[in-house]
């Protein structure tokens, strides 16, 4: 009796959890199947997962007609600059903090962390006021330099380097490495899993970024693909025109971050929980 | 090449912050002062992109949000005029200080019912997948999470055409024969929709008193509009799965054998998870509650892609207007000034809230280190999402 009733419950937790799942995945099946239909289409059957009449219209206005190509090269550039840029210096960075021994070492941990604290949104009107003075408005520069360093990042790298046996250093310090070589080619090579997971929180926070690209650049040769695709929305209130297009969009530009969240699915999930573990 | 130029330039600076004397050719020793010339050269580029583009932009702003900076030239050229934005803003009397309020009201509402809602609704996932026995929990995670990692504007559009007057969810709603709103054109508020189902239609004469920011008390009590729902929705959307990880990592830190002992004791299902489970990831609940607190804030990507504060002003929030007001009508002062009200206000209340959800039994000291590694994280996602 009590495997029976352990076998109802069971049922019932799963039949919640594909409705739920079918509230979760069906938006986005919906996205792709509205971005192959003509407008009236998908205005007459927004719900229905086939198409009357199959059209890729819409993606060929958006790479014939429109910036779009652009967009995504410019999205491309800047994503894969400022993934290889912290890469990089968060590396340096949290291996410094710890590792080296040197005075002063703790404030400016503090100070990382205190800066981590402001929240973004008091920042956006002062970046490109600083920006702007530093005479990098509106050029890659502008767009990348500022994101290239994030405390999150610096955090994450920190706490891997500290888990690293340090007898590893020790023994390519007495081999007479330098602080530099001993961090490039004996520490870093094994922080890998960090670094890959630096990688991809960076990819994909620039890749999705808006504000910062706002605020930075304004000629149309540098818009990038969040800005592009909220351009093509914007103030459209509701109104079932050109749905498939801004559909298409949304599709094309999510399809980079979900192909790196399906090959790396397990270790960002675990990175979230692993993160959090005390 | 430019990007290479000017990162080139940034660790060309490094040496030069500190002993410029030979730094690099101390670093071969590897002696106690090679390495604080490492140490500082390896976070020279960190510290200096941290400085320019972080410390700097706060100290420009404080002037900024004191003067009457017009978007031309340098704002340091600017003369200073006290703090007249902040009352401006602040007095109740004018558009400004009109605009203020309801973004505030409007981002109010969507703290309070986003906030519980998306924690109550990550816990609730994070339990539905947790359970050991369970066939396929991968996949039910993945499909939760993958919300998560899109990007906002990407889900805006989809909610746009969701909530559209002919969208998916209308339709649903016509073919169970149900007139729905067309949501987010819709400046009505639920608070004023459900006072309207007691018969009370306009604002009662005591109502009708402005006494903060310029809102009249039945506009405080409007609740949030039709369309705000839909961003609010979304908010839960996106973000519960990131919540979830969170939940799942702590729920896996539970001993198996408490909840053993649990149900060795008879308790059912529900019981273990009302007296053993919630209690044990009150640590839990606390963070990602001041997580969603610190995100719901700042709603922005939403507002600038999809609404720009209409139907009615009714989805404007303090982000959003702090941009515009700077950006679109050129008044620097106030846009930064709100910057600082809305800072404030984060701060302020994510005090509140610790005091409130105060826990005893984790040491304040290691709670605050590990809140703030989950701080980063959830840091990051917020600026994803």
């Amino acid at each position: 009796m009590k495997i029976g009733r352990i076998k109802v419950s069971t049922l019932l937790v799963y039949l919640a959890l594909l409705i739920i799942t079918f509230i979760y995945v069906y938006p986005f099946l919906l996205s792709i199947a509205n971005a192959f239909k003509y407008d009236y289409d998908a205005a007459q059957n927004p719900l229905s997962l086939i198409p009357n009449t199959w059209t890729t219209s819409a993606f060929q206005r958006l790479f014939y007609h429109s910036d779009f190509p652009i967009w995504f090269r410019n999205s491309t550039i800047v994503a894969l600059a400022v993934t290889l840029g912290r890469v990089f210096f968060n590396s340096l960075a949290g291996y410094a903090l710890a590792r080296l021994e040197f005075k002063g070492r703790g404030v400016v941990f503090s100070c990382i962390v205190a800066i981590m604290a402001v929240p973004g949104v008091v920042l956006l009107i002062p970046r490109f006021l600083v920006i702007n003075q530093v005479g990098i408005y509106d050029t890659f520069a502008g767009l990348i330099v500022p994101l290239l360093v994030d405390a999150t990042g610096v955090f994450i790298m920190k706490n891997f380097f500290e888990s690293v046996p340090r007898a590893v250093e020790e023994a390519a310090r007495i081999d007479g490495a330098s602080t530099f070589r001993t961090f490039w080619s004996v520490v870093l090579p094994m922080a890998r899993p960090a670094v890959i997971t630096i990688a991809i929180l960076s990819f994909q926070g620039s890749w999705n970024e808006l504000s910062h690209f706002i605020v930075a650049a304004r000629s149309a040769e540098l818009v990038n693909l969040t800005r592009g695709v909220a351009g093509l929305v914007g103030g459209g209130l509701g109104q079932g025109t050109q749905f498939p297009l801004r559909l298409g969009a949304a599709v094309l530009m999510t399809i980079p971050v979900a192909i790196l969240f399906f090959i790396f699915q397990r270790r960002i999930m675990n990175q979230s929980t692993g993160a959090v573990k005390e | 090449m430019t990007v290479q130029a000017s990162v080139g330039t940034t660790a060309a600076q490094a040496p030069r912050r500190r002993r410029p004397d030979g730094g690099r050719r101390r670093l071969f020793s590897g002696r106690k002062g090679g390495q604080a010339a490492a140490g500082w050269l390896f976070l020279s580029p960190t510290l200096i992109v941290l400085t320019v583009f972080m410390v700097v932009p706060i100290a420009m702003a404080v002037w900024v949000s004191v003067s009457d900076f017009s978007g031309r030239g340098s704002p340091w050229d600017a003369n200073f005029v006290g703090f007249d934005n902040y009352a401006q803003l602040l007095s109740g009397e004018g558009l400004p200080s009109r605009q203020l309020g309801q973004a505030l009201r409007n981002n109010l509402y969507y703290v309070l019912l986003v906030v519980p809602i998306q924690t109550a609704v990550s816990l609730g996932l994070a339990v539905l997948v947790n359970r050991r026995i369970m066939r396929g929990r991968g996949f039910f995670r993945t499909a939760f999470y993958f919300p998560s990692v899109t990007s906002s504007v990407a889900i805006t559009v989809v909610f746009l055409f969701l909530f559209s007057a002919t969208g998916a969810v209308n339709r649903a709603f016509s073919m169970i024969g149900v007139n729905a709103p067309n949501w987010l054109a819709d400046p009505r508020g639920l608070g004023h929709i459900m006072l309207g189902w007691f018969g009370v239609d306009q604002a009662p004469e005591a109502l009708r008193a402005s006494p903060l920011l310029g809102v009249s008390w039945w506009d405080w009590l409007a609740g949030p509009s039709v369309a705000m729902t839909v961003l609010m929705m979304m908010a839960i959307f996106t973000t519960s799965g990131t919540f979830m990880l969170l939940f799942i990592a702590a729920l896996q830190g539970i001993s198996g054998e408490v909840s053993e002992a649990a149900l060795v004791d008879g308790c059912t299902g529900w019981q273990r998870l009302r007296h053993v489970t919630i209690p044990m990831l009150r640590p839990t609940i606390f963070t990602v509650m001041t997580l969603g607190l610190i995100g719901t804030w700042q709603v922005f990507d939403q507002i600038y892609t999809g609404t720009q504060g209409a139907p009615g002003n009714t989805t404007m929030t303090p982000a959003f207007l702090s941009y515009q007001t700077s950006f679109v009508d050129s008044r620097w002062g106030n846009g930064a000034a709100i910057a600082f009200i809305l800072f404030v206000i984060i701060v302020t209340m994510t005090i509140i809230q610790r005091n409130v959800l105060k826990e005893r039994e984790v040491s304040k000291r290691k709670r605050f280190a590990v809140l703030r590694a989950k701080d980063a994280r959830a840091a990051a996602k917020e600026v994803a999402s």
